[in-house]
């Protein structure tokens, strides 16, 4: 079996339907969308077994050459290790779900072909991301999702808003993007090579730790990273990008694409163990960005924009766990909240259709009746991401970053608090959601309900968010290793400083009492006291903060008043190019030169004697002055 | 031979192209056609089975002219000439094309024009003698001023004139700065001539070497064209005929580059190297500069042209970091350029033909009617603000590789160019293409002779950006020539 033909199948079939967008039946699209992205499952797993069985470090297919000039090499070479099977089993199982989800969702849609042409070019973009053996097809990849993203968020492109969002999204990303080319330049620059086991092999020989040039380079990839991964400072495209359809929302913008950030760190984090300054850094921001995050999530009032503001933060967990040296915990979570998080996007999108494209919270409501299954769906889902104790996955990988950011080598109290406050955010946001939507009075009517093509990957993905979190156990409950043991070829075990059962317990315990107790305030806010929470809220100066919350802390203005409005208004009072001006007026002045001189040759006798005459004068006082003085 | 066969065969086919014309349209227009598949075919033979195992020139033709003064008719290929010239013939080809039904008065002289200013093009990049090259340079400028003072939109003459005026002044130094080096030649080694391969090495003061090569960079960034001395290029592309902007962009502003790498670098290389921090420089103003302006522009075809300021500040900062990464990058920008942006004019012009409008305010929602016209204006705007996996970006980045190693400054505000290129190329798909659709257009999408061009047009970006070997290897062979 060839590596290079998981990410292959989806680009064939993604140009395939580019090309018959016209002629094939709607039926065609559907089988070519789903059917490759299973079929590039398929291949995977049977790649994975491979794998495991084989028992090397990594399968790795040269697939052709690509650029080659003046000592600088790069090839299409994809690679199979213990962390893209990872990423590739969590990129095409899921994909393919919300692939079939949305073979319903999007039944009706008139340019059906041109969605999974994107969603299929998409797939193979982030499949090569996480495969490429060398960082520029890593790059590749990394441009390729990118403009997969922009092109279905845009997809509804009649609406301006849309496109803007996608805009957005571009520029923002391109941001990260611009610093994670320079960090390539470096680091060809210092190994003369791009391919990625090279560079992390002859990095520890080249610096030594805490080396400018290494925190330097680990730096601008981590830009990359925020970019991408919609961190802080660069997170402000993410709650925007929800203008897409919702399947774009639970595969690009929840489960797949926004972790890539996490990827890329965990896939060099032999160059950020060399830099701990850099490792600091996104610890710090994994914290900050978890926690502001969360703060939006609470006061947002749709659907979407509360799983955007979720996912903001529940990734600020993932690079809090890369920051304090967690990789596979960081690479858990991210497997978790694939599946959660993509779950919960899907729910939302058939509550969203079921109501008629309605994504107002605060028109939901009493939907716990009629809509049983999605009722059911949901909730697995917002227990798995409020971190419900022992049942869910989201407790266990969640857990392990919280009790890691306290005790391992690079945790830290503050980290830890940060966390913990995280938790219960958490818990308040999920289930003021879950509340508001299938609780209450019912305030609009159903209309459609789901079928069995958007309801069965909702299951499969409900079961998956509960079991997933028993391949890795806290060695306080039961003690499973099995997803660390897999991936320790490529990510080092994390080094524990205060290895106390103790202090573990009770880590566990408060972060599980704080979950709790969100949930618990969501629930007197919501359901029990809707009232009395409702007029506190109201007052002037929470009324203030949760603008402000709900703007995302208006970074959005701060960057237009910073960077956007300057760049904006001096090219439009540069429009006509200044430098042009240079050249017109030289031509103005040698125009108006002319028009002067032209005027001296007026067909006047008494002008040009006079002319002669002054003429005269002058040439005579001067040659006076000369000779006399 | 082959190579004064080239040229000869646009010189005729010129000449019978605008007396069929005066008869037949679609003769004039297929003789232009065709002899311009027969170069490109010529080209593409040469490539695939070019003599092997015969060094750096590929071919070389000589013959004496006036004697007395050193002058001859100095042909030669190498790898550098030949990219070039597949690319004139190519984008050439597409230029009749694309002229088929948008020209309908005077059609003979057109492809006269077309194919002399072709003709003088092919003339640059075979040129060895730097008379012969002068002679050239100015041959293309005369049809070029005709094709825009004639066949362009309502201010073609103002623009005409002010193409005709800046590279004419340009072109001034550049004869100065020729006879400034023929004499100095002369007085060290009592030799007369204006061959390229007798001046090389010429032994001169570093002063007298740094005034001869200001007199032949100012020509060539006049016809980069480089800031400050851009404010042609608007114009010019703006009031072009499609046909006269391909070729301008495609083309004319590729001799620009190719006479710094042909001439600047190896005639002066000490010179060259002393001034690279300002070059270096120029090439990452117009890099910014011209993708604000770009972002600004409310006429399609004047956004355009002011991206390939844009991109034109890569090959400047690409040719002064004086390593083969950079080079190459150089060389394929050069290429990609051409292709990209050729394809972009493509569609404006495409586009005005229906709508007969480029002011992009009043366009929007055009995807709805253009579904295919509107796919591949994705590709070539993805091409423009460099996406991997098509050609601008294997360009782009061993551009930014490259000069990495000689600047790190520059380079990071030249990468930060990536980023004001993605918001003026998104604007052109956001204003143009989405968004709502005001009007009720009714128009046909890509008719089948456009959908050739544009899928011709497609395979290569895409091919140069799969697989770029190919062109690296061709032209990696003139590195050692120019890079020291």
């Amino acid at each position: 079996m060839f590596p290079a033909l998981i990410p292959l199948i989806p680009f064939v079939s993604a140009l395939l339907l580019m090309l018959g967008w016209k002629r094939l039946s709607r039926i065609a699209v559907t089988v070519i969308g789903c059917g490759s992205i299973g079929l590039s499952a398929f291949v995977a797993v049977l790649i994975a077994i491979q794998f495991a069985a084989g028992g090397e470090q990594a399968i790795v297919q040269h697939a052709g050459n690509w650029v080659e000039a003046g000592g600088f090499k790069t090839g299409f070479d994809l690679r199979m290790d213990a962390l893209s099977v990872v990423f590739v089993g969590v990129i095409t199982i899921v994909g393919f779900l919300i692939h079939v989800y949305a073979s319903g969702y999007m039944h009706e849609e008139p340019d059906y072909a041109r969605f999974f042409a994107c969603m299929n070019l998409f797939v193979g973009a982030m499949l090569t991301l996480v495969m490429a053996d060398n960082l520029l097809l890593l790059y590749f990849g990394w441009e390729g999702v990118g403009l997969c993203s922009y092109l279905l968020i845009g997809f509804w492109y009649k609406d301006p808003a849309n496109n803007y969002a996608a805009r957005k999204a571009f520029i923002v990303t391109r941001v990260g993007d611009t610093a994670m080319a320079i960090a390539l330049f470096m680091l060809f620059q210092f190994t003369g090579t791009l391919r990625i086991p090279e560079i992390l092999q002859s990095s520890t020989h080249i610096w030594s730790k805490g080396d400018p040039v290494i925190t330097w380079i680990a730096l601008l990839l981590l830009g990359g990273a925020v970019g991408k991964s919609a961190q802080l400072p660069l997170q402000t495209w993410l709650p925007d990008a929800m203008a897409g359809p919702t399947p774009v929302s639970a595969l690009i913008h929840a489960a797949t694409m926004v972790t890539a950030g996490v990827y890329l760190i965990a896939r060099t984090h032999t160059l950020f163990e060399l830099a701990p300054d850099a490792q600091i850094t996104t610890a710090v921001i994994g914290a900050i960005t978890l926690v502001l995050a969360g703060f939006s999530a609470l006061v947002q009032t749709d659907i979407k924009r509360v799983l955007a503001y979720s996912t903001v933060s529940q990734i600020g967990y993932m690079f809090l766990a890369l920051g304090c040296g967690a990789w596979s915990a960081a690479v858990f979570h991210f497997v978790t909240h694939a599946f959660f998080k993509a779950l919960l996007f899907m729910a939302a999108g058939a509550v969203i259709v079921a109501l008629h494209h309605e994504q107002d919270l605060f028109k939901m409501g009493g939907l716990k009746k009629q809509l049983k299954g999605i009722y059911w769906v949901f909730l697995v889902g917002c227990a798995s991401l409020a971190a419900i104790p022992f049942v869910t996955a989201g407790f266990y990988s969640k857990d392990q970053i919280i009790w890691l950011s306290l005790s391992a080598a690079g945790g830290h109290t503050a980290f830890w608090l940060a966390a913990l406050l995280g938790a219960l955010l958490t818990g308040m946001y999920t289930f003021r959601l879950f509340f508001l939507v299938f609780y209450g009075d019912l305030k609009t009517h159903v209309h459609h309900r789901p079928g069995n093509s958007m309801m069965i990957p909702l299951y499969i993905l409900a079961l998956l968010s509960t079991i997933a979190g028993f391949i890795e156990l806290p060695h306080t409950l039961g003690h499973v290793t099995l997803f660390s043991n897999w991936l320790l070829p490529v990510l080092p075990a994390v080094s524990v400083l205060h290895d106390s059962v103790a202090m573990e317990w009770t880590s566990q315990a408060l972060s599980a009492v704080l979950a709790l107790s969100g949930i618990g305030v969501a629930y007197a806010w919501v359901v029990w006291r809707p009232k009395g929470m409702s007029d506190f809220l109201e007052m002037p100066a929470l009324l203030w903060l949760r603008g402000f919350w709900s703007r995302g802390w208006d970074f959005d203005k701060l960057y237009n008043i910073l960077l956007v409005y300057p760049f904006v208004y001096l090219s439009r009072m540069n429009k006509k190019d200044l430098i042009d001006k240079l050249y017109t007026s030289l031509a103005a002045l040698m125009q108006w030169c002319h028009n002067v001189l032209a005027r001296t040759q007026s067909g006047l006798l008494r002008w040009y004697i006079l002319g002669v005459v002054l003429g005269a004068v002058a040439i005579l006082s001067v040659l006076i002055w000369r000779i006399y003085i | 031979m082959i190579l004064l066969v080239l040229i000869l065969i646009l010189f005729f086919a010129a000449l019978l192209s605008w007396i069929v014309g005066v008869k037949s349209h679609a003769g004039s227009r297929w003789i232009a056609l065709c002899s311009l598949l027969l170069n490109l075919g010529i080209v593409t033979g040469v490539w695939v089975n070019h003599p092997a195992g015969t060094g750096r020139w590929w071919y070389q033709y000589r013959v004496d002219w006036v004697p007395h003064f050193g002058i001859s008719l100095h042909l030669a290929m190498d790898g550098l000439s030949m990219l070039m010239l597949a690319l004139t013939f190519f984008l050439g080809a597409l230029s009749v094309l694309i002229s088929w039904k948008e020209i309908n008065s005077r059609v003979g002289f057109f492809h006269f024009n077309l194919l002399f200013v072709l003709c003088g093009i092919t003339g640059v990049f075979l040129t060895m003698d730097l008379f012969l090259f002068y002679f050239f340079w100015e041959m293309m400028l005369i049809p070029m001023y005709f094709l825009i003072g004639i066949w362009g939109h309502e201010h073609r003459e103002y623009a005409a004139n002010k193409f005709f005026l800046f590279t004419q002044a340009g072109g001034l130094l550049m004869l100065l700065a020729i006879l400034g080096l023929y004499f100095v030649h002369a007085a060290n080694t009592n030799v007369y001539t204006f061959d390229y391969f007798d001046l090389l090495n010429t032994p001169m003061d570093p002063a007298m070497a740094r005034w001869l090569m200001l007199g032949f960079l100012v020509a060539f960034l006049v016809k980069l064209p480089a800031v400050p001395f851009h404010t042609w290029l608007p114009d010019a592309h703006t009031e072009a005929p499609t046909a006269g902007s391909v070729v301008l962009a495609g083309l004319l502003l590729k001799t620009g580059a190719y006479g710094i790498l042909r001439f600047v670098l190896p005639l002066f290389p000490a010179a060259a190297a002393d001034i690279a921090p300002v070059a270096m420089l120029l090439g990452v103003i117009g890099i910014l500069y011209g993708g604000m302006l770009a972002y600004a522009q409310t006429d399609f075809k004047r956004l355009i042209a002011y991206t390939s300021v844009s991109h034109m500040g890569f090959v400047l900062l690409g040719a002064f970091a004086f390593n083969e990464i950079a080079y190459q990058g150089v060389v394929m920008q050069m290429i990609t350029h051409g292709i990209s942006t050729g394809a972009l004019f493509i569609i404006a012009g495409a586009l005005y033909e229906r709508i007969h409008t480029r002011n992009i305010r009043q366009m929007g929602g055009l995807w709805l009617r253009l579904p295919m016209m509107g796919s591949a204006a994705m590709i070539f705007v993805m091409a423009s603000l460099g996406l991997p996996g098509l050609g601008n970006f294997v360009a782009e980045f061993l551009v930014l590789l490259g000069s990495w190693q000689a600047n790190h400054l520059l380079t990071v505000l030249a990468t930060i160019g990536l980023v004001v290129a993605t918001a003026y190329s998104l604007r052109i798909m956001q204003k143009v293409f989405f968004g709502p659709c005001d009007r009720q257009y009714n128009m046909p999408d890509l008719s089948g002779r456009e959908l050739v061009i544009i899928i011709a047009l497609v395979i290569v970006i895409c091919w140069l950006g799969f697989h770029p070997q190919p062109v690296l290897n061709t032209s990696q062979q003139n590195i050692d020539y120019v890079v020291r």
